[in-house]
């Protein structure tokens, strides 16, 4: 079921084995996951599976009860502190909540990773920040604060301060839920380019089931607490395993089911 | 009974942890702010917030405190018809024990809440791990800051509310009760010696410390406390909880540092 590709690539992120639980509550049995430098690899699934828990583990921000997670090859349940800075400093992230610094003006947020993070003068930094804000669609929002936007502009504000950096690894929770599909579209339109520029590698966590298909390189369907095979898109859609074709089928209606299926369902 | 001593054991386990937290904080905290990279912008602004803005509340508070430690400072002394002394007894009591209190209590109120409320909910609302994602560290960016602000203001507020309380006593004893002005000074001139205002230094810079340990340390440990520091809830128990501590520390090392002193 591993695709042929995988295998030979160079590897951003690996986790093996991992294991998460909450209480008596288990919910991540044992996830492996590969991805490939530059490659864009979605992750879906019912709510409440853990995606979000995933992403957190690749993160840093929460540790395995058992197995690994290794970013670059290093493995970050072992990292120190200082490793994991280090680690995180290629890293841009869009958390699910967004997790704007709501006391701070949007371009006040956007900035603060250019400011802590580079040299620039306070003009490039104005300047940049501009321009993402710019690419974002996001013309007049800079001096107003989070909780004065809408939450589809929240998120397009999350993307341009986690882009703000050039990342090598973005991590995105739902980057288009509560978007209208014009501003998702450009959204998704956005990413193609800029990873075609960056060439950055993406960890997405979707509900825009087909429509994300057509951006990711790999698909993973998290179920049960364990990935249920990280093929391509077009395998995905053909899989014999049972979860994936219910999810292909509940998401995306009954097309690759036998004809009489659909005769009936009509 | 066997229940009783499991649920003693994890309290204790609870709170032994909880210093251990409390103690790799400080030493954080610490660390940080004695190593470069410095920042004087955030500095600046925290003094603004936690120094100069609580100035008006040490005005008064220490015009008051003045006041009345004359008032009844001079009904005493009458009694052993020695009002000569009440500049020495208003200025010594000031700048030993009332100064440093006074402020460092008037300071939880008003910034220590402030600061385990804004911490606490950043790192409810996953803030902090958006700093730490972007491998911005949340200690140095958000803690050092208010540490040397609070180290710096402590100080220098207790010195206001000495003065302001210090002429308090002097309106109230002079103007209202009679006491001869140059005798108020005089009294106080010779009783108040280098090692008082030592003394009193000493301990706002210790209470400033503290303050800002305690009032940080439980915003960022939130997410560890014991009756859960959930939403709304969970950040006003905590600044309750911070405030509390801080009160009681304050007045448990005023003992101590006094005891040490004298
Ligand atoms: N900090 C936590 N403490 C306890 N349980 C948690 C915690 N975080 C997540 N969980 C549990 O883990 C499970 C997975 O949560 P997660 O947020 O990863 O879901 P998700 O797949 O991202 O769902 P959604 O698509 O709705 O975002 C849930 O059952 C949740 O209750
Ligand atoms: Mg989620």
């Amino acid at each position: 079921m591993e695709n042929e590709k995988l295998k030979d690539c160079p590897v951003s992120i690996e986790l093996a084995g991992v294991e998460k639980y909450f209480g008596s509550q288990k919910v991540l049995d044992g996830v492996n996951l590969r991805v490939c430098e530059g490659t864009t690899t979605v992750i879906v699934g019912a709510s409440g599976q853990g995606k979000s828990v995933i992403l957190k583990h690749m993160l840093g921000l929460m540790r395995p009860d058992a197995g690994r997670v290794e970013i670059f090859g290093q493995d970050i349940t072992q990292a120190s502190a200082r490793q994991l800075k280090v680690v995180r400093r290629d890293f841009g992230v869009l958390f699910q909540n967004v997790a704007l610094f709501d006391s701070m003006t949007i371009f006040d947020n956007v900035a603060l990773p250019l400011r802590e993070r580079t040299h620039d003068s306070s003009r490039q930094i104005a300047a940049r920040v501009e321009e993402l804000l710019q690419m974002m669609d996001l013309p007049g929002a800079a001096s107003k604060y989070p909780a004065q936007l809408s939450g589809g502009m929240q998120k397009r504000v999350g993307l341009a301060r986690a882009l703000a950096l050039n990342p090598k690894v973005v991590f995105f929770d739902e980057p288009t839920t509560g978007l209208d599909v014009l501003k998702s579209n450009e959204i998704y339109r956005l990413f193609h380019h800029t990873q075609a520029e960056l060439g950055y590698t993406a960890v997405i966590v979707s509900h825009d089931v087909p429509k994300i298909f057509k951006l990711s390189d790999h698909v993973a369907l998290l179920a049960e607490g364990v990935i249920q095979g990280q093929l391509t898109p077009e395998e995905f859609q053909r899989s014999e395993n049972p979860l994936i074709r219910n999810f292909v089928e509940t998401t995306m209606g009954p097309i690759y089911s036998s004809e009489r299926e659909e005769a009936a369902l009509q | 009974m066997l229940l009783l001593f499991g649920k003693i054991g994890d309290y204790t386990l609870y709170y032994l942890e909880q210093a251990g937290r409390m103690g790799v904080f400080l030493f954080q905290c610490s660390w940080r702010v004695l190593t470069p990279p410095y920042r004087f912008f955030p500095v600046i602004r925290q003094i603004n917030f936690i120094g100069a803005r609580s100035i008006f509340v040490i005005f008064f508070t220490g015009g008051f405190t003045g006041m009345v430690l004359a008032l009844q400072g001079y009904y005493t002394l009458r009694k052993f018809g020695s009002e000569g002394l009440l500049g020495s007894a208003v200025a010594l009591s000031l700048i030993r024990e009332l100064g440093p209190v006074t402020a460092a209590l008037m300071v939880i109120g008003r910034a220590g809440s402030a600061m385990t409320a804004e911490i606490g909910i950043m790192r409810n609302s996953e803030q902090i791990d958006a700093l730490e994602c972007m491998a911005v560290d949340p200690w140095r960016y958000l803690m050092v800051p208010k540490f040397i602000a609070a180290v710096i203001s402590m100080p220098l507020l207790t010195a206001i509310f000495d003065v302001v309380g210090i002429f308090g006593g002097y309106l109230v004893g002079s103007l209202m009760l009679g006491v001869n002005g140059g005798t108020y000074f005089q009294g106080m001139y010779q009783s108040v010696h280098w090692v008082d205002v030592e003394m009193g230094l000493i301990k706002s810079l210790v209470f400033g410390l503290l303050i800002v340990w305690i009032s940080t340390a439980k915003g960022y440990f939130l997410h560890w406390e014991r009756s859960g520091g959930f939403g709304a809830e969970g950040v006003s128990r905590a600044t309750t909880s911070s405030v509390v501590l801080a009160s009681v520390t304050v007045l448990v090392w005023d003992y101590l540092l006094s005891a040490i002193l004298l």
